[in-house]
């Protein structure tokens, strides 16, 4: 097996849990639990899809998917935030939406191929022998999902707005009274975990695959929560998260090739399994860090 | 006069079914510590709320300065010069108390220089404060310096403050004071709300007096006994609380040195704690809020089982039994807090009853909850201990705060215990309430009974106790006759100072 195909691949593979991941720890931190995100992940994918096979630009599908799905989630955002619906319940039924609605629309792309994304071309990084080829020469998206968790690292950590954003998710009952709109900052908070999911969703439907099937996020969107929970609400490790079970699941999928004695079964629940023992081993030993109104309805009284 | 800071007129604010605010008007001058007194549900968090821009009022207009000042939200206030410090901290444990800070001001500063500013003010105003820690390590009195800072730092003209005392040591307060009268002579005016009278008499300069919403009158506290102002308050005379000092009979709960773990990242750690509590005595227990008292109560009542050996009930160890077997040996507890701990929010009066009297009382036969005499007990509760409510049907939730604490109360002490632990029976009760729930327990001590009552208010454990012992990390000081102690001792007995004799040569 080639290594730096192996690497290149793992790339592939993790990314599009990293970007639904990220997306999901930023709607968490301001106290918003959404399940939805495999539903929202699938409407990326097939809107993703839909729009750059009509258009024939990749780049205006995934803005595509994007918007659709950032649209998505603030009807989850409406549904909670102002008519404090259960949050528990709201997301799982988001996902059931996302899952029948992509299938309505997808039904008539089946079998199409969609237009691929460039890989970029790095001026000498790309040159490097063996890592140039491993590391830098992949789509933008890519290497936009990495820049994202920095990002979102900073901006929870640095800015003001990400100040704001934690204190709303820790305590909405204090922000209120210092005079922070919950409610708006919240909706901010879910519409950008959309668009990160809907991001995710179109690429696995324009990059990885690259073409639309029903369901084909497969639980791509039920990983990317857990990951947040078992990285303790940490950037970094929703990195590490993903990019573990985006490793171990290109390596038993190349081992399945291989025909190994192991049953095939084991193999394909091994990503799932490896990933949630390593998650559980580290939060286990580290602070848990739930923010603290996570998942809980507020409502301005008084 | 021509130095009014803040001029209230008319402001009236109603909600469905109740009328907050009715037509209240006052002024508050430049420089003055303004007392804004009043009963549970008369209305003052209303007011300040509207002072602060967070409730609009209906009504009425106030002047700030001689301009109109017309808040529409919290930053409107603050810009105006208006900060204020909740009674429930605006605080958020996770995070440090620079970012505390930095949350609660309008355009903070680089991180470094609020750091350097946090030090600079907490050194003037004598409020010790690291900015680097996590506020969910600090004490109460610690996390009220980091609303006092935040407020200090952007140098208000009115600075409210809401019931800043209730979770102070004597010395806290003491400093608290001296901040406070340190601001007034730079020409800050303070709003201070409170319930404790004798306070108000040392610290404000006016004082104002709702009751029901309405402005029932304005004094100068210094010139009024604390009894005319609870009058006043109360709209109706309230009867003290008295002792009915009978003889002590057999101990019936004791505890050996009970050692327990934290129970959680922010709780703390019982050591080595020892007492004992005789028939018809009331051990009072106080100490600054977080030392210990949930964890006290919680391995009294059973719901953290303690080490074999290390609590004694009539001469049993019941260390390892849980709540029901003590229950129904006759030790009863009421936790701290009404919504969630003591009772349950969503369900009816009746229903919370079931919850801790169902033995007792034989509420519950073959399984069956028998809702006859479930109602019945609950009744019997209300109309003894003057429960203010619609019926038993009603959910816990729907009662005031008073109103619930005496069905918690009294729902235990009606089951007749032998020996009764509560831990802050009172807290954020009205004077009146407060008075019935104190009597109560007196009455249940001169039945025979032991009580255990844990508090953070002294006056309330100075008038009910017999003995007196103090939480302080976890321990426990050698429990001492009230009769021996003044506030002073018992202020170093809370502080850890548990020999007092090496605390006054140190001190």
């Amino acid at each position: 097996m080639d290594p730096v195909l192996l690497v290149a691949s793992i790339m592939v593979s993790a990314t599009p849990i990293l970007l639904a991941a990220i997306g999901e720890l930023v709607t968490e931190k301001s106290g918003v639990l959404n399940l939805g995100v495999e539903g929202m992940m699938i409407t990326g994918a097939v809107m993703g899809f839909a729009i750059a096979v009509s258009t024939g630009s990749p780049v205006l599908g995934f803005l595509g998917a994007a918007v659709a799905s950032a649209v998505l989630s603030l009807s989850f955002g409406l549904l909670t935030q102002y008519l404090l619906s259960n949050q528990v319940a709201t997301g799982l039924g988001l996902t059931l939406v996302g899952l029948g609605l992509s299938a309505l629309i997808g039904s008539s792309y089946e079998g199409q191929r969609a237009p691929t994304l460039p890989k970029l071309d790095i001026p000498l990084l790309g040159d490097i022998p063996v890592l140039g080829r491993m590391l830098f020469s992949h789509d933008f998206v890519v290497y936009m999902s990495l820049a994202l968790v920095v990002a979102v690292w900073a901006f929870l950590k640095y800015t003001r707005a990400g100040l704001i954003l934690r204190a709303v998710g820790e305590n909405h009952e204090s922000a209120h009274a210092l005079g922070y709109k919950v409610v708006r900052v919240r909706m901010a908070a879910i519409a950008f975990g959309g668009a990160c999911a809907g991001l995710g969703g179109a690429y696995v439907s324009l990059v990885r695959v690259p073409q639309w099937t029903e369901g084909m996020t497969a639980g791509a969107g039920w990983i990317a929560l857990a990951i947040v929970v078992f990285s303790s609400w940490r950037p970094i490790g929703v990195l590490v998260g993903a990019y573990l079970f985006g490793g171990v699941t290109v390596i038993q999928l190349n081992l399945q090739a291989a025909g190994t004695t192991v049953p095939v079964e084991l193999l394909s629940m091994s990503p799932y399994l490896i990933t949630i023992l390593v998650l559980v081993v580290i939060s286990a030993r580290g602070a848990h860090g739930a923010p603290g109104s996570l998942g809980r309805p507020f409502h301005a009284s008084s | 006069m021509a130095d009014t800071l803040l001029s209230i007129r008319g402001l009236t604010k109603a909600y469905p079914g109740v009328v907050a605010n009715d037509d209240v008007s006052f002024d508050i001058q430049k420089g003055e510590i303004h007392a804004l007194l009043g009963e549970n549900g008369a209305g003052k968090s209303t007011l300040v709320k509207m002072i602060f821009g967070l409730v609009a009022p209906d009504r009425g207009e106030m002047l700030l300065d001689g301009a109109a000042y017309t808040p529409g939200r919290p930053s409107d206030a603050r810009r105006a010069g208006v900060a204020m410090v909740f009674q429930h901290f605006s605080l958020f444990e996770a995070l440090d108390v620079a970012e505390n800070v930095a949350l609660g001001m309008e355009n903070p500063p680089k991180r470094r220089d609020l750091a350097r500013q946090i030090r600079e003010v907490s050194e003037t105003y004598g409020l010790p404060l690291d900015p680097a820690r996590t506020v969910g390590t600090l004490s109460a009195g610690e996390r009220q310096r980091v609303e006092i800072i935040r407020c200090l730092l952007q140098h208000p003209r009115l600075l409210i403050m809401d019931e800043p005392t209730s979770v102070l040591t004597p010395q806290e307060v003491e400093i608290l004071f001296q901040t406070l009268a340190k601001l007034r002579a730079e020409g800050t005016s303070i709003l201070y709300i409170s319930h404790k009278l004798e306070e108000i008499r040392t610290l404000c300069d006016e004082a104002t007096i709702l009751r029901l919403g309405q402005n029932v009158g304005t004094c100068t506290p210094r010139e009024v006994t604390a009894r005319q102002m609870a009058e006043m308050m109360v709209g109706a005379s309230f009867a003290a609380p008295e002792a009915r000092r009978g003889e002590t009979g057999a101990v019936l709960l004791r505890c050996e040195a009970l050692s327990m773990p934290a129970p959680g990242a922010f709780g703390t750690p019982l050591r080595d704690i020892s007492f004992e509590v005789r028939a018809g005595e009331v051990l009072g227990i106080g100490g600054v809020a977080g030392n210990g008292q949930d964890e006290l109560l919680m391995a009294l009542s059973g719901e953290r089982l303690a080490p074999k050996g290390a609590i004694w009930f009539k001469d049993e160890d019941i260390s390892r039994a849980g709540p029901v077997a003590r229950r129904d040996a006759g030790l009863l507890s009421g936790p701290e807090e009404r919504l969630g701990h003591a009772a349950a929010p969503n369900m009816s009066l009746t229903e919370n009853g079931v919850l801790t009297a169902a033995r007792r009382k034989a509420l519950v036969s073959n399984g069956f909850i028998d809702w006859g005499r479930a109602t019945g007990f609950a009744e019997e509760v209300i109309e003894r201990f003057d429960v203010r409510t619609p019926g038993p049907g009603t959910a816990a939730r729907a009662l005031s705060g008073g109103n619930l604490q005496k069905y918690v109360v009294g729902r235990e002490i009606q089951q007749d215990p032998d020996v009764f632990v509560v831990n802050q029976p009172t807290w954020g009760v009205d004077a009146a309430a407060a008075a019935a729930i104190r009597q109560a327990l007196l009455d249940l001590a001169a039945k025979g009974a032991a009580i255990i009552c844990i508090s953070q208010d002294l006056d309330e454990l100075m008038e009910i106790s017999d003995r007196f012992g103090a939480l302080n990390e976890g321990r426990l000081s050698p429990t001492r006759p009230v009769s021996e102690l003044d506030i002073e001792k018992i202020g170093l007995m809370m502080g850890g100072a548990h020999d007092m004799e090496v605390a006054h040569v140190d001190g």
